[in-house]
């Protein structure tokens, strides 16, 4: 019934979604912008020859109808008409082919770039791992669940929000290499004019230099299962000094992490914390309520693993399930979050083991 | 009439459906195909080079490209996997070294093995690796970790344009052997490690 | 096509040994008249329309708004793949070969297919096909939900179970094509009647003939690569695995390489049933008839050494985007010349509306506009834009339901005389043109718009920026939908009763199928007519 009410809501605020955009980005790059103008010139020429063919065609409708008396000629052939109506059209796709291959090699200018940042595809996250630096982490869909089941009101950036949004400097060139963990991905920012496809066993790279700092959002574009239309890419550009910034900020936050780990937690504090885990990584498949999909994801509820032995249910976190949809989760989960997450598991989603698993004894 | 047609039409129906047959074995032919191709052209970043197949050229000392190395561990490999070193100056024509480091973190035996990819696709053909551990499958103890050694040089006549060559391993669990000597034997190229 | 005249003595001939269809269920399992099999083939791609449209319904009003409303995602992902596969292998296609059985016999003067039994076969077991790929839908795990291009590792390491009766389903679909065009290739060049030479044929049978030899040419690599998915799935070879030393990306350049060519096998019998239409409404011979076979003949050949189009952001070397770049556009110029040829048919004719030409001018603009979103996706670095958002699904909706349907409803509406023996009520015909004209349109425009603006295909949500045209999108596939219905009932009531039509029917008919009678009898040119 709620659900329903908050459904007519939505109807109601739907004016105020009103974005009537027609056209694509141009973009914050100098790239995207000669992209944009390619795109606009070719459409420009379609909508040239269109109205050319078009006009011809509506005049002899409108001209050479029966019911205005008109008697049909008998010529069916004019080999001229017919090789200058070949010609033309040639004529015209070089002068398409010619800006086009142009842009094509400025896309792949392989030149040394100032950051490297590995891009990696899972179901259903991106991984950031910048090379020089030492940075890693993963980014997932922030929005609320209920906001996509239509239980609240759903903020301006609906499905386009992540928790660690991928942070670059302006007027640096950031190159990506681009792959995946598990089937094929495709890493997409409009605004910058990046689209490559993130292939499972093979790398693949892009770049990008923007010139002012933003938020910058995009999703993938290959389908990749049942959650492709919930992994967005949220890129921050920061100016030099901010990204300076943000980097140090990353590397300290590491070392308190790791501190972190060593201290003793309650149960409380776990579950409460693993709430949250839970929440992004393991919802999409084992479900808000831990049922899973029968057929596709187990259930957490009840099942052998989340009421059996403790270090059977880290272990199947840490390392994932082989040959299944289960990834391994080290690399993805602090060993707090891990903690948190399997004894949230058994205390909670129907579950009560009542035990608990320190973050210090969490072998990665 | 009938009777000439009908043989022939019969000849004719014969004839296109082994063109349809040839065609499904086409199907199966563009996977080599595919390989060599892309052994030529570095498509797709495929990097075939296969032990010392060339020997020593002279050093270029006139610029330095930058190798970066990156390791992605493909869905449900549990393995610790990383490159020694992020990335290393050389120049072309120039050996090097370097190691990545491996741990097997399970409670069991397990075997991997590193499949290879280029980028950019372009200077695939041009990174030749004398020694890699990616030529063999590689074994694991549980618990027990590895360093593993990779000795490459860029070609010289490597384009002048590409200043950056990033060589990552995806490192694949091959426990689960029997699947794989099938695969060998299926698409038998001569690629022993892969 | 040429004019063709013919002596009449033997059709009077027919009524002397006239057997007709045996009685009961029988007729439809055993026969192997070309007619009968026609009308199957038209009857099970008419069914298979409706239900991969009731799928484009539920995705549709999924993405009425933005949220999850009605399906799972995995469920939407199960209707995107099932909608794609029935529409391309179960409507069009079929619905092609159904027109091809009908009409290539009495456009050339055939007294039946070349291959009459093989003829029953390759249709009796297309149902079976469909059964096993609709019967994955109750299976455990769901039917396929990895795309109708079902790309590697989706459809092989994370696919349902269900698979293995997709792979099924692709070969028998596949037999049948293969089958079909076999005896469509032998028929055209072994059943003509003394004087038909091969520049006299009616353009449609041109275009089926170029069709079936692509059909020969790709089907099978389609079945081999479905048969590499199966041998990955269960005998452990990996072809598209890097793992074994495969590459994903291997399955997508095999795939399209099929894949390419598939649609222009959805695409030039429509050519040739436009080319039809035009003449006889225009009163005037088509303009340019063996620039029109050339024309059909270079598409088909390049769209061979342009499947790479659909991957050029799979990390291609630079000179590849470029090749497949200039190959694409290439086709253009065919294309173009083909629009061109129409347009001049019309000129200086003497046009009347009904409503088979209604839907042949509709074919005409809409699909040029397909053609000009397409040769935009040609240019590779915009591509990078474009690809794989719903311009791209406004692009290939475009060429394929204004495109290759609109040629089919218009195809229906020009021979369904000489089917039935009853005139086509206008009226009727007209109200389904112009609902169906107004409804695509609203479906299909505005996603050249959210495409443009990023939203990628193929997803059940999507960000509030997309709402209102999606809506729009969304009522307009309604209205498309539910005026389909009246496509069965014209359909349905023009088979019931009509006005008696005549043998020619349409006044600016010429062509051989209209010198007989209508409806066509059982036996039609069981002596060859003589063409001069």
């Amino acid at each position: 019934m709620t659900k329903a009410i908050t459904l007519a809501m939505s109807l109601f605020a739907a004016p105020a979604w009103a974005d009537w955009q027609i056209n694509m980005n141009e973009g914050v790059t100098a790239l995207s912008r000669e992209i944009f103008d390619l795109h606009m010139l070719i459409f420009w020429i379609c909508v040239a020859i269109g109205v050319a063919v078009f006009g011809v065609m509506f005049y002899s409708i409108f001209k050479f109808r029966k019911s205005k008396g008109a008697v049909a000629e008998h010529w069916h052939e004019n080999t001229t008409v017919e090789i200058v109506w070949t010609v033309i059209p040639s004529i015209i796709l070089i002068a398409m082919a010619v800006p086009a291959t142009a842009t094509l090699m400025d896309m792949y200018d392989t030149s040394e770039a100032d950051v490297d940042i590995q891009v990696t595809g899972y179901q259903w996250k991106w991984r950031y791992q910048y090379l020089d630096e030492g940075i890693d982490f993963f980014s997932n869909l922030s929005t609320p669940r209920e906001e996509i089941t239509n239980v609240s009101l759903k903020n301006p950036n609906y499905l386009l929000e992540v928790d660690n949004p991928l942070v670059i400097p302006a007027n640096k060139k950031v190159r990506f290499l681009i792959t995946a963990n598990d089937v094929i991905h495709s890493w997409w920012v409009p605004h910058f004019a990046v689209k490559k496809d993130a292939i499972p066993g093979f790398i693949n790279e892009s770049w990008v230099r923007v010139e002012e700092p933003g938020v910058y959002r995009g999703q993938c574009t290959e389908l990749c299962g049942k959650d492709h239309g919930f992994m967005p890419v949220v890129v921050e550009v920061k100016s030099e000094a901010d990204y300076a910034k943000w980097v140090a900020d990353q590397k300290a936050m590491k070392l308190a992490m790791a501190g972190e780990s060593s201290r003793q937690f309650s149960m409380d504090e776990l579950v409460a914390k693993g709430e949250g885990v839970y929440n992004a990584a393991c919802v999409g498949c084992h479900q808000p309520n831990g049922q899973g999909i029968p057929g596709a994801f187990p259930a957490i509820t009840g099942s052998t693993i989340a009421t059996g032995a403790i270090d059977k249910h880290v272990d199947i976190i840490v390392n994932g399930k082989t040959g299944t949809a289960m990834q391994a989760f080290k690399e993805q989960l602090s060993a707090v979050d891990i903690a948190a997450v399997v004894t949230y598991q058994r205390n909670a989603l129907g579950n009560s083991v009542g035990d608990l698993v320190q973050p210090s004894v969490i072998q990665k | 009439m009938a009777q000439q047609d009908q043989k022939q039409t019969k000849r004719l129906a014969l004839r296109l459906a082994t063109a349809a047959v040839a065609m499904f074995g086409f199907g199966f032919a563009l996977v080599p195909l595919y390989d060599v191709f892309c052994d030529i052209t570095g498509l797709n970043g495929k990097n075939f080079s296969q032990g010392p197949t060339v020997s020593a050229v002279s050093v270029d000392t006139s610029r330095t490209v930058k190798v970066q190395f990156v390791t992605v561990n493909p869905a449900d490999m549990p393995w610790d996997f990383r490159p020694s070193v992020r990335s290393m100056r050389v120049f072309p024509g120039e050996d090097k070294q370097t190691t990545f480091y491996a741990k097997n973190p399970t409670a069991q035996w397990m075997v991997a093995q590193a499949v290879p990819s280029v980028t950019p696709a372009e200077a695939a053909p041009y990174l030749h690796k004398v020694n890699c551990f990616c030529f063999d499958r590689q074994p694991l103890e549980a618990g027990a970790d590895t360093q593993m050694p990779l000795l490459f040089f860029v070609d010289p006549q490597l384009p002048k344009h590409i200043s950056t060559i990033t060589l990552s391993y995806a490192l694949y669990d091959l426990t689960d052997s029997q699947k794989v000597t099938t695969a060998s034997q299926i698409d038998d190229k001569g690629q022993v490690s892969l | 096509m040429a004019t063709v005249d013919v002596d009449l003595p033997h059709v009077k001939d027919e009524e002397h040994h006239h057997h007709g269809p045996a009685k009961g269920l029988g007729r439809w399992l055993y026969t192997t008249n070309h007619k009968d099999i026609g009308s199957m083939y038209l009857i099970f791609s008419l069914c298979m329309f409706m239900i991969g449209g009731a799928m484009a319904l539920v995705i549709r009003a999924e993405l009425f708004q933005p949220g999850l409303q009605l399906v799972e995602p995995n469920f939407f992902n199960q209707m995107t793949t099932m909608h794609g596969l029935i529409m391309v292998f179960g409507a069009v296609m079929p619905a092609f070969v159904g027109m091809a059985n009908w009409m290539i016999p009495m456009q050339i003067g055939a007294p039946d297919m070349a291959l009459p039994r093989m003829n029953n076969w390759s249709f009796w077991i297309l149902p079976f096909a469909f059964l096993i790929l609709l019967s994955s839908l109750f299976m455990p795990g769901g039917a396929p939900n990895f795309g109708w291009t079902f790309y590697a590792p989706l459809s092989t390491t994370y696919a349902p179970e269900s698979v293995t009766f997709f792979i099924f389903a692709v070969h028998i679909m596949g037999a049948s094509s293969i089958m079909g065009s076999i005896n469509i290739i032998a028929t055209v060049l072994n059943m003509r009647a003394p004087g038909m030479t091969l520049m006299k044929m009616p353009l449609f049978v041109w275009t089926w003939l170029i069709t079936a030899f692509l059909l020969i040419a790709v089907m099978p690599v389609l079945a081999g690569v479905v048969t590499m998915m199966l041998m990955y799935i269960h005998f452990g070879t990996s072809f598209f695995n890097a793992a074994g030393g495969g590459d994903p990306v291997l399955f997508q350049h095999v795939f399209w390489f099929f894949g390419h060519p598939e649609v222009y096998i959805m695409i030039l019998p429509a050519f040739g049933i436009i080319s039809e239409i035009i003449p006889t409404f225009a009163r005037k011979r088509l303009f340019g008839y063996a620039s029109m076979v050339y024309a059909v003949a270079s598409i088909a050949l390049l769209s061979f050494v342009v499947w790479a189009h659909h991957m050029f952001t799979v990390g291609m070397p630079l000179v590849g985007e470029v090749f497949f770049m200039f190959a694409t556009m290439l086709i253009a110029v065919p294309t173009g010349v083909k629009v061109f040829n129409w347009v001049a048919t019309m000129f200086r004719g003497s046009m009347t509306f009904e409503t088979p030409m209604l839907f042949a001018l509709a074919f005409v603009v809409l699909f040029t506009l397909g053609g000009f979103s397409g040769l935009m996706l040609a240019i590779a670095p915009a591509d990078f834009q474009y690809h794989d958002t719903y311009f791209v699904v406004a692009h290939f909706h475009y060429v394929l339901v204004p495109g290759a349907i609109f040629s089919l409803m218009a195809g229906t509406y020009y021979w369904l005389p000489k089917w039935t023996g009853h005139q086509l009520n206008e009226t009727m015909g007209k109200v389904h043109f112009w609902l169906s004209f107004v409804g695509v349109n609203i479906t299909f425009f505005p996603m050249h718009f959210v495409g443009l603006a990023g939203m990628p295909r193929r997803i059940p949500d999507y960000a509030l920026q997309f709402a209102d045209f999606n809506s729009m999108a969304s009522v307009g596939a309604f209205i498309f939908g539910v005026s389909q219905l009246l496509f069965i009932y014209n359909i349905v009531q023009n088979v019931r009763a009509g006005q008696k039509a005549t043998d020619q029917v349409w006044e600016g008919a010429h062509g051989l199928e209209w010198t007989v009678p209508s409806p066509a009898p059982y036996h039609t040119f069981s002596t060859p007519p003589k063409v001069d």
